[in-house]
């Protein structure tokens, strides 16, 4: 019996061995060296990388381009998680109800995502444009006054979110309606013979039950909110003027365009450490208000 | 599920339903717009892109343009071996890694469990400058491999097959056991036939994913042969003489079809997988 | 298959061989090329490849197409670190100083021999060769090169009252020209703007071009020093600014450069500032007649110049380099320079490739072809420094900065200057 205790702990390493192999190579390892990288000056032919301690960060600090996709990216994730959040539970509760048309709807309602957001972003360039743009064809019909969507400082990070949105949401709404089909039928007849409405019979039953998709949706929303840049790279490229500068892209154009990869490595030390962040946050804080298995 | 819905009381009747039917249609139609549009640019000449004229000609010319402008073959072909080489990969690493955390006892397991779900987090889609050095230093920039690896061990894989891995009965488990099945057989038999529709929702995600991801393949990759098609197709539509949207939507077209094709089809399966999958 | 074929196939074969025999002895060159693969331009580059090997047989050319430019330039410096890297390539002339700190280059001169060989340097316009020299050494040639001009639609002048065939001349006509051509909607919604300047992407490009009208430089032949707060770069910016905010004849904001030419087909602005390499372009989807123009002076004319260079790498074989060397100028001869320009749009790089048969037959049937000619006795170099991308980030900033409105003209300029000096410091 014992043997077979230390086969299984064997075995349990080396199911896992591959795995974390991958893990290690391309998440954990390069995590250490960032951090390493990030104390170092850049290497250049006839200057190799010398240590330099905080440097970088000092010099991030003095960054005004930094501070700026710093706020742009907490504006992008404040407004486009809650958002996209809310309108995937919202299509999910309309699909999931007996309207005429939901499979239509629903088809609707998931196209994007199935869709590059590389390609679709050129599509939405389009309904941005001035003047004969989708949008402003609309807007004029209503006698709406012409604006130039991502080319103002003002619009163009808002014009950025609604795509992230669109993309997104579909694709959370699919996690919702599986929920929402697993709930009992019985709970809606015993809400209803206890006389609920359907606001308290949503805010009472289905929203609890749904928490730990809510919990799920959350993270891949936040997630999504740092890493996707692939729309800023073909409608605005960071511009004007810095307003659609995200972290992630900032990173990129540090590490890839100017070649800094010193710089670039303290860049993504502060992506990760606000990822590590809301991690502990959902490890410590609503992990003990959501039931999981 | 209609007659799930039917029933329920607080499903909505009468006024309620016509509301929320045209909401959600406007919703639909507001979401589907993009893909209309596309539509309506692809199958129209250049001049009608701006212009809604049901009059207008339609026309194939744009897609035949869009062809002969790049080798989206060749694209075709990568994103294929792309997507297959990911999920193919994952699948296994994640289906044993998901098994050793569901049914196994070692040591340091709590310690490798919270290590992997950071990886929900710190995601290789941010470790782009150093992951690409990695790349250099392996000798394989800019081929399909390069642009596959980081992702191969995936920390929601693991996760969501260990939920489901944990949710078959021990008995079955034992009862493999007993008639003489080892470690890896018992997987083999008894768990990944049961967790069936989660590797479906499962790989629609993955495939969805990368067929669809851009930044780290844009980094990797400089050549035709290794280019998959979100590389290829902003390639092409980023010229120095401006945006013809005419092509690009048909190469938009072009590039999405098979997704989309298989998600028209394929739909209520979708959508049951994720269902059974239990994703919540 | 009867006996004077077989011979006919076995003399085929036998020659094949030899010719085999011949290509590995020799020098073979490895030629980058920043063109997405399949385009028109990669089968004209393949013509010229053959057609050299034909006069050269003892050296193989094989080009690489790589993408854009971006793309070329970091698959250069991916294989010249890795040390494989191309003989030859195509890259931005304003990546000279970029390529020089990474040690990817060699001069050109340092390779010619003859003095005939050091008088072909001298034929190319000098415009073209301020990007292609610092501190008194050669390290690129011009090839695919362009410059700013102004497309009108004739149409909208016509109809506007004003000469169809007479360009704005100055700034203060352009002004004048482009109020009369902005029309309005009863709302008083501009329906067609009287110019457009696109600022998205790499706006310092077409800055440069009013910068240099207002009389100034952007910097020095080192590229260790900037002067983007001179007061002259602040009326030129000021100028631009006026144009949508003051004198509401041009469309207010970020103006995308892609769609600007779009914007000049569907007659939403009736002129329009963009490269030379358009012309084809607009040639083909204009449904009016256009005009093409150097651009409007202020106190002297003046454009940028833009576009691509040879250069050859570093760490090559020498009868590699002196191959390439061979190539490219072949390459550039004027009989090649005036055929590249008639194929492709691009401005051809020497005087003397005017001259041609070739060309003049072109510019005659097509007169526009010779207006970025005509300006390049008024060009300058484009801007280019050390850290080439990171100081034209902070320029570009800067204007769209005062574009949007939401710095002034003078503070902006002065932040982008105190920018690229910190940048620059450690190269002085």
């Amino acid at each position: 019996m014992k043997r077979w205790r230390i086969a299984r702990q064997i075995n349990g390493w080396l199911f896992l061995l591959p795995a974390i192999a991958f893990l290690t190579l391309f998440t954990y390892w390069p995590a250490l060296k960032t951090l390493v990288e990030g104390f170092y000056s850049t290497a250049r032919p006839r200057r190799p990388a010398h240590f330099i301690g905080i440097d970088q960060y000092r010099q991030l600090i003095d960054d005004p381009v930094f501070w700026q996709a710093l706020s742009n990216n907490a504006w992008y994730a404040l407004v486009s998680i809650p958002v996209a959040t809310g309108i995937a539970l919202v299509m999910a509760i309309w699909v999931n109800d007996r309207v005429p048309g939901r499979a239509l709807a629903r088809m609707a309602y998931f196209t994007p995502t199935v869709l590059p957001m590389i390609a679709v972003a050129n599509i939405w360039l389009f309904f941005y444009t001035p003047q004969y743009g989708l949008l402003e064809q609309v807007v004029s019909i209503f006698g709406g006054p012409p604006h130039n969507w991502l080319g103002s400082s003002s619009s163009a990070l808002a014009a950025v979110t609604i795509v992230a949105i669109w993309k997104e949401a579909g694709f959370f709404m699919i996690f919702y309606l599986a929920a929402l089909q697993q709930i009992s039928p019985v709970l809606a007849e015993a809400a209803a013979l206890e006389g609920a409405s359907r606001w308290q019979f949503f805010r009472r039953v289905q929203f609890p039950l749904l928490m730990p998709t809510t919990l799920f949706v959350l993270i891949n929303a936040i997630i999504n909110a740092f890493r996707t840049v692939d729309h800023i790279i073909v409608m605005t490229r960071g511009g004007p003027d810095n307003s659609t500068m995200l972290l992630l892209y900032y990173v990129y154009q540090v590490g890839f365009s100017f070649w800094d990869t010193g710089y670039a490595a303290a860049l993504t030390m502060v992506l990760l450490a606000l990822l590590a962040a809301v991690s502990l946050v959902q490890y410590g804080w609503l992990d003990r208000r959501v039931h999981y298995r | 599920m209609s007659a799930l819905a039917s029933r329920s009381p607080y499903a909505p009747k009468a006024g309620g339903l016509v509301a929320e039917a045209a909401a959600s249609w406007l919703l639909a139609i507001f979401w589907i717009l993009p893909l209309l549009y596309a539509v309506w640019t692809a199958f129209h000449p250049a001049e009608f892109s701006t212009r809604f004229e049901l009059a207008a000609p339609l026309t194939l010319d744009n897609f035949r343009r869009a062809w002969a402008a790049a080798p989206f073959a060749r694209y075709f072909l990568n994103s294929v071996l792309l997507v297959a080489l990911v999920f193919g990969a994952q699948v296994i690493l994640c289906t044993l890694a998901a098994y050793a955390f569901a049914r196994h006892e070692f040591f340091g397991k709590g310690i490798a469990f919270a290590l992997v779900l950071l990886q929900l987090m710190i995601m290789p889609d941010v470790l782009i400058v150093e992951n690409y050095r990695t790349m250099g230093t392996l000798g394989i920039l800019d081929s399909i491999p390069a642009i596959a690896l980081p992702y191969v061990a995936s920390a929601f894989g693991i996760f969501l097959l260990r939920q489901t891995f944990k949710t078959v009965p021990k008995e079955l488990d034992d009862a493999a056991r007993l008639e003489g099945a080892n470690d890896l057989q018992v997987l083999l038999k008894v768990y990944v036939p049961l967790a069936k529709p989660v590797y479906v929702a499962y790989g629609l995600v993955s495939i969805s994913y990368h067929w669809n991801n851009f930044l780290w393949p844009l980094i990797v990759t400089n050549s035709v042969e290794s280019r998959p098609v979100t590389v290829g197709l902003q390639v092409f539509s980023s010229g120095d003489q401006g945006v013809d949207w005419a092509i690009i939507s048909a190469a938009t077209l072009m590039t999405s079809a098979p997704l989309l094709i298989a998600f028209l089809v394929f739909q209520r399966q979708f959508v049951q997988s994720f269902m059974r999958a239990g994703i919540r | 298959m009867d006996r004077r074929n077989f011979l006919t196939g076995a003399t085929a074969l036998a020659g094949l061989a030899s010719g085999r025999a011949r290509a590995a002895e020799a020098t073979e060159i490895t030629f980058y090329y920043p063109v997405a693969v399949g385009g028109p331009i990669t089968k004209i580059v393949d013509g010229y490849a053959a057609d050299f090997e034909k006069a050269n047989p003892e050296v193989k050319v094989r080009p690489i197409y790589a993408g854009t430019y971006q793309e070329t330039i970091v698959k250069m410096l991916t294989a010249h670190k890795s040390g494989t890297p191309p003989t030859t390539s195509v890259l931005l002339s304003t990546d000279m100083f970029s390529l020089i700190d990474e040690d990817a280059i060699v001069p050109i001169d340092g390779l010619l021999k003859s003095d005939a060989d050091r008088g072909w340097l001298k034929s190319f316009f000098p415009a073209f060769m301020e990007n292609s020299r610092t501190a008194g050494e050669t390290w690129g040639v011009p090839f695919q090169r362009s410059t700013i001009v102004l497309y009108w639609n004739k149409d909208a002048f016509r109809e506007a009252g004003l000469d169809p065939e007479k360009a704005p001349a100055n700034w203060d006509e352009h002004v004048a020209f482009a109020q009369k051509l902005t029309k309005r909607d009863p709302s008083g919604n501009a329906t067609q703007w009287g110019t457009q300047i696109p600022s998205s992407g790499f706006p310092y490009w077409l800055f440069q071009a009013l910068a240099t009208e207002a009389g100034t430089k952007f910097m020095d032949e080192a590229g260790t020093h900037t002067f983007f707060d001179k007061p002259e770069a602040v009326e030129a910016l000021q100028y631009w600014a006026d144009l949508s905010q003051k004198y509401k004849c041009h469309p207010p904001g970020i103006v995308e450069w892609g769609t600007t030419p779009k914007d000049f087909f569907e007659r939403k602005c009736a002129m329009m500032w963009t490269t030379t390499g358009n012309l084809t372009n607009v040639r083909n989807n204009t449904k009016f007649p256009f005009g093409v123009a150097i651009l409007p002076a202020h106190k002297q004319p003046g454009s940028p110049t833009g576009g691509g260079n040879f250069y050859i790498s570093k760490k090559v074989p020498a009868e590699q380099q002196a191959a390439a060397v061979r190539f490219i100028q072949w390459m550039t001869s004027p009989e090649r320079a005036a055929q590249w320009s008639v194929d492709t749009g691009y401005v051809a790089v020497r005087p003397d490739a005017y001259d041609t048969p070739t060309m003049k037959a072109y510019v005659e049937k097509f007169p526009p072809a010779a207006v970025a000619r005509d300006q390049l006795k008024y060009a300058t170099a484009e801007l280019s420094t050390h850290e080439n991308q990171r100081v034209t980030k902070a320029l570009n900033d800067a204007i769209q900065a005062t574009l949007t409105g939401s710095k002034p003209a003078d503070r902006a300029l002065k932040d982008a200057q105190v920018e690229a000096e910190r940048i620059l410091k450690p190269y002085r």
